[in-house]
């Protein structure tokens, strides 16, 4: 009897220990933002008073952290040898208290790792290339005379020994860098560090007695073209690399009395080991110009000031302006509306985790249970369930969402129904009340996405052993343990991944935000390059609002878009880092 | 209910709890069958109204109620007199080449990446998908530029959609890699101890077997284009003639047009969803395995 008094003690008290756990995580965070907020305040010498306050502030905060992360590091310490075992006898909630505890201490660690991973990384870098350059000069010196002059003329080498075609296709490419650097590739690069010199001229024309303008200079043209020769020479040193690696190949080959492969043998190869090269060839090709360049080329935009009134060639051109643009985007000056940029920024942002998060999530829960519901015994017809939910995947997705999007408004179906009905006086603000209108935009992507996420837990499901359930079932489990102890880590373990790029996915999610809403409705304060920022406006869609329009700041866009690229890499790699410790931790047999 | 008494060898008081949990079970059933109903009812509902709005011809704008109170089939003669027709057009060969494109450029990256071992295997992988990080919308602007040099943007729309299509397409790579992934090495390794070049397993062996993703990949880039609005919108910037069905039912439904065109959106979107639906019922199995076997291991 008194080791259950005890006991139960010991529970309440646990609880409250978890309590003020979390009470800790939660000072600790205040005070690193508030050291960090200081000193980018700092930064922007204008904001002296807020430094000094935050700097104040977190001086004030330092001694009840500094409590706290002393006793965490005793509790850790405690529990740490004895882990599991220990661990495994302690209440519930002392277990709780035990994994927070254990989760922020290990982010210093973790923290070491990334820079040690990326340290690493880069050391493994510099010596790559360092063994290349090392490489190349010693098949210079010990190379024989066709080695050395291969140098020069590429493929040399290869005709020498006999291998016409490789020889050829070297020479060739030789010839075709060589004729396009010296037409055009070396203007384009001598023009990049400016982008243009002369932008278009008014000119007195005598034959029509009028001012016409000619046009002179394309910045868009060079920077494109520039930076297509940056990467054409980067491809030629490449191909010049691998020209010299062949003739030290083929020099060590018949040093060792073996014969060199000749054109057919090559050829044949192509289809044979050589036959990923080939399947490669294109996909890859497609991708490099379609996709990587133009991610270059908007990734400079951004460090330019392209917009409607800079386009490079009709109004005006346009240059470098170095990291302006990231300043005028993270400033806390406004620019066009009543807020400034950063703090549209940050509003949009935040939005868009919420979003984000929401969207996934609940698809994700609602689905599984969706799926779970059909999946049940004794449930008849499942087919016909299917079969009714795949038919709205089947259907094209923009004609869902216009036209839902057109039900929910003021004078639309649903409207119309509950005024009919009479359960309502006036039309429900469904996109015009910032608040209604983000819960709508939820909603409906749940009505969109369970289909798909129906379908996938639904093949899962299918995998799980039946007799964890039944063993479970005879131990006495009732329906919500089995759910939490098997089906749901199961279904977390298997679609980890597939729930991270999820999220990402639905950070990007242009089509439902756009078309269900547009963005609306409008937040008149915001600030935006041209149209308006809405308060369902993603990320995404504002860099689009921003490309549209007359004076479209496609600097703003690029800037954004780069922005939206740190935020996912930060998420997928921090989620990524987790994901596989949690994976080791769980054991979920 | 004697035998379990035999078998458990339990007082009546058991065989009552079996009972009442049998009935609870049914209760359970009952009422989960009755969610499916409502859930049923709820998704349908969107597509029914849209068919039911495209046969009303006393009004074209937009109404508060659903049933029309005169059928007719004015909405889709009228549909004939517009640019319809062409956005069709443009939409189904896009769709057309596309499938074609895309899937000979998927298969070939996911075959090569599945089956192969070459340096920068792992590199490639993790480039793309930082790649796949950028938002597809940044490469919009310059790929409108290139493509009015090249002549393929506004009236001309089809064949620049069609390229940007297909070009990046290898990007998408993961279900199939994961399928093919799925089929054992050891079918390759017997074909090329009998001596078939890595060609001649590909095409004799692995692809014979493959059907259910080839299906699945064609079947999405056959859909793809037809939902696609962004890209679509921006290169065919203007001209009616280049736009895809998503642009130009988007159009009728903006400000100036809506109060002409909504029964017109509706007629259209019936006539769009049709063939695209029926295509994807008739070849559901395959969309089903190949999102359930290679999205999730993807």
């Amino acid at each position: 009897m008194t080791t259950k008094v005890t006991q139960e003690r010991q529970g309440s008290f646990s609880a409250l220990k978890c309590i003020l756990t979390v009470l800790g995580v939660i000072l600790l965070g205040c005070l690193v933002c508030l050291l960090v907020g200081g000193l980018l305040a700092g930064l922007k010498t204008s904001a002296v008073a807020i430094t000094v306050v935050m700097y104040v502030l977190g001086l004030l905060l330092l001694p009840f952290v500094i409590t706290i992360i002393v006793r965490w590091r005793t509790l850790y310490a405690t529990y740490q040898d004895r882990d599991s075992l220990a661990t495994l006898r302690l209440g519930k909630w002392m277990k709780l208290n035990f994994k927070l505890v254990k989760l922020v201490m290990g982010i210093p660690g973790f923290l070491k790792e990334l820079g040690l991973k990326i340290w690493h990384a880069i050391k493994a870098a510099g010596i790559g290339f360092a063994r290349e350059c090392r490489d190349t000069v010693t098949t210079f010196v010990n190379g024989d005379w066709k080695t050395k002059l291969s140098f020069l003329v590429m493929g040399f080498g290869c005709l020498a020994r006999g291998q016409i075609l490789r020889g050829i296709l070297f020479l060739l490419f030789e010839i075709v860098f060589i004729g396009y650097m010296v037409l055009t590739g070396a203007y384009w690069l001598s023009m990049l560090p400016s982008l243009g010199k002369v932008g278009p001229q008014e000119v007195y024309n005598e034959i029509w007695d009028t001012y016409t303008t000619t046009y002179n200079d394309n910045s868009f043209k060079i920077l494109l073209y520039g930076v297509l020769t940056i990467f054409f020479i980067i491809a030629f040193i490449y191909t010049w690399r691998v020209n010299v690696k062949q003739n030290r190949m083929a020099e060590q080959i018949l040093a060792s009395g073996k014969k060199l492969r000749s054109g057919k043998e090559d050829l044949r190869s192509l289809v044979d080991d050589q036959f990923h090269k080939t399947l490669l060839a294109l996909p890859l090709t497609g991708i490099l110009v379609f996709t990587v360049m133009p991610i270059v080329f908007m990734v400079l935009v951004a460090f330019t000031n392209y917009d409607g009134a800079h386009d490079g060639y009709a109004s005006n051109l346009f240059t470098w302006v170095g990291l302006t643009n990231f300043n005028t985007m993270l400033t806390w000056q406004a620019g066009g509306g009543t807020q400034s940029y950063a703090a549209t920024f940050g509003e949009v942002l935040t939005w868009t985790l919420i979003w984000a998060f929401f969207a996934t999530f609940t698809n994700y829960f609602l689905g599984m249970f969706v799926a779970m519901a059909i999946n049940k015994k004794g449930i008849k017809l499942k087919k016909l369930w299917r079969t009714v939910l795949v038919l709205t995947i089947a259907i094209p997705q923009f004609i869902s969402l216009l036209y839902v999007s057109k039900m929910f408004a003021k004078d639309g179906i649903l409207n119309g129904f509950l005024l009919s009905m009479g359960w309502i006086k006036q039309a429900l603000p469904f996109w015009e009340d910032p608040v209604w209108a983000r819960i709508t935009v939820v909603i409906i992507n749940i009505w969109i996405g369970i289909p798909y996420l129906m379908l996938i837990t639904t093949g899962i499901l299918m995998n799980i052993p039946a007799d964890l359930y039944e063993s479970a079932r005879i131990d006495g489990a009732n329906a919500w343990q089995q759910y939490s102890r098997i089906t749901l880590p199961y279904m977390l373990f298997v679609t980890g991944p597939y729930l991270l790029t999820s999220f990402t996915g639905n950070m990007n999610n242009f089509n439902v935000i756009y078309l269900l809403t547009g963005g609306a409705p409008t937040n008149a304060a915001a600030s935006s390059a041209s149209g308006s920022v809405g308060y369902t406006d993603l990320l995404i869609t504002w860099l689009f609002k921003i490309t549209q329009g007359a004076d479209s700041k496609y600097y703003l866009a690029s800037v954004v878009g780069i922005l939206v690229f740190v935020v996912v890499a930060l998420i997928s790699l921090i989620v990524y880092n987790v994901l596989p410790s949690i994976k080791n931790e769980e054991d979920f047999q | 209910m004697s035998e379990n008494k035999a078998i458990t060898g339990a007082a009546p008081g058991i065989s009552k709890q079996h009972m009442g949990l049998k009935a609870s079970r049914t209760l359970a059933n009952t009422l989960i069958h009755i969610l499916l109903v409502v859930i049923s009812v709820i998704w349908l509902i969107p597509f029914i109204c849209i068919l039911l709005q495209s046969f009303r011809v006393e009004s074209t704008w937009q109404v508060g109620y659903v049933v029309p109170q005169k059928w007719g089939f004015d909405n889709y003669t009228r549909l004939l007199s517009t640019d319809f027709p062409r956005w069709y057009l443009n939409t189904f060969i896009a769709a057309l080449f596309t499938a074609l494109f895309q899937t000979i450029i998927v298969l070939c990256m996911s075959y090569t990446l599945s089956r192969f071992r070459f340096k920068m295997r792992q590199g490639l992988m993790r480039f793309m998908l930082i790649l796949g990080m950028f938002p597809g919308m940044l490469t919009m602007i310059i790929l409108y530029r290139v493509l009015k040099d090249l002549g393929m943007t506004q009236s001309n729309a089809v064949p620049g959609l069609i390229l940007v299509y297909i070009a990046s397409s290898g990007m998408g790579y993961y279900v199939s890699k994961g399928f093919f992934d799925t089929i054992p090495k050891s079918l390759d390794e017997a074909a090329r101890v009998d001596g078939a070049t890595r060609f001649q397993v590909l095409m004799k062996i692995i692809l014979p077997l493959s059907k259910p993703i080839v299906i699945y990949t064609v079947l999405t880039a056959f859909m793809g284009p037809w939902g696609d609005f962004v890209f679509a919108r921006y290169i065919s910037f203007g001209a009616s003639a280049g736009k895809n069905v998503a642009v130009g039912l988007y159009d009728w439904l903006s400000k100036d047009q809506i109060n002409q065109s909504y029964t017109m959106f509706c007629a259209g979107g019936v006539l769009v969803a049709l063939p695209v639906t029926i295509l994807f019922m008739c070849l559901q199995k395959y969309y089903v395995e190949g999102v359930t076997g290679g999205a999730v291991k993807g």
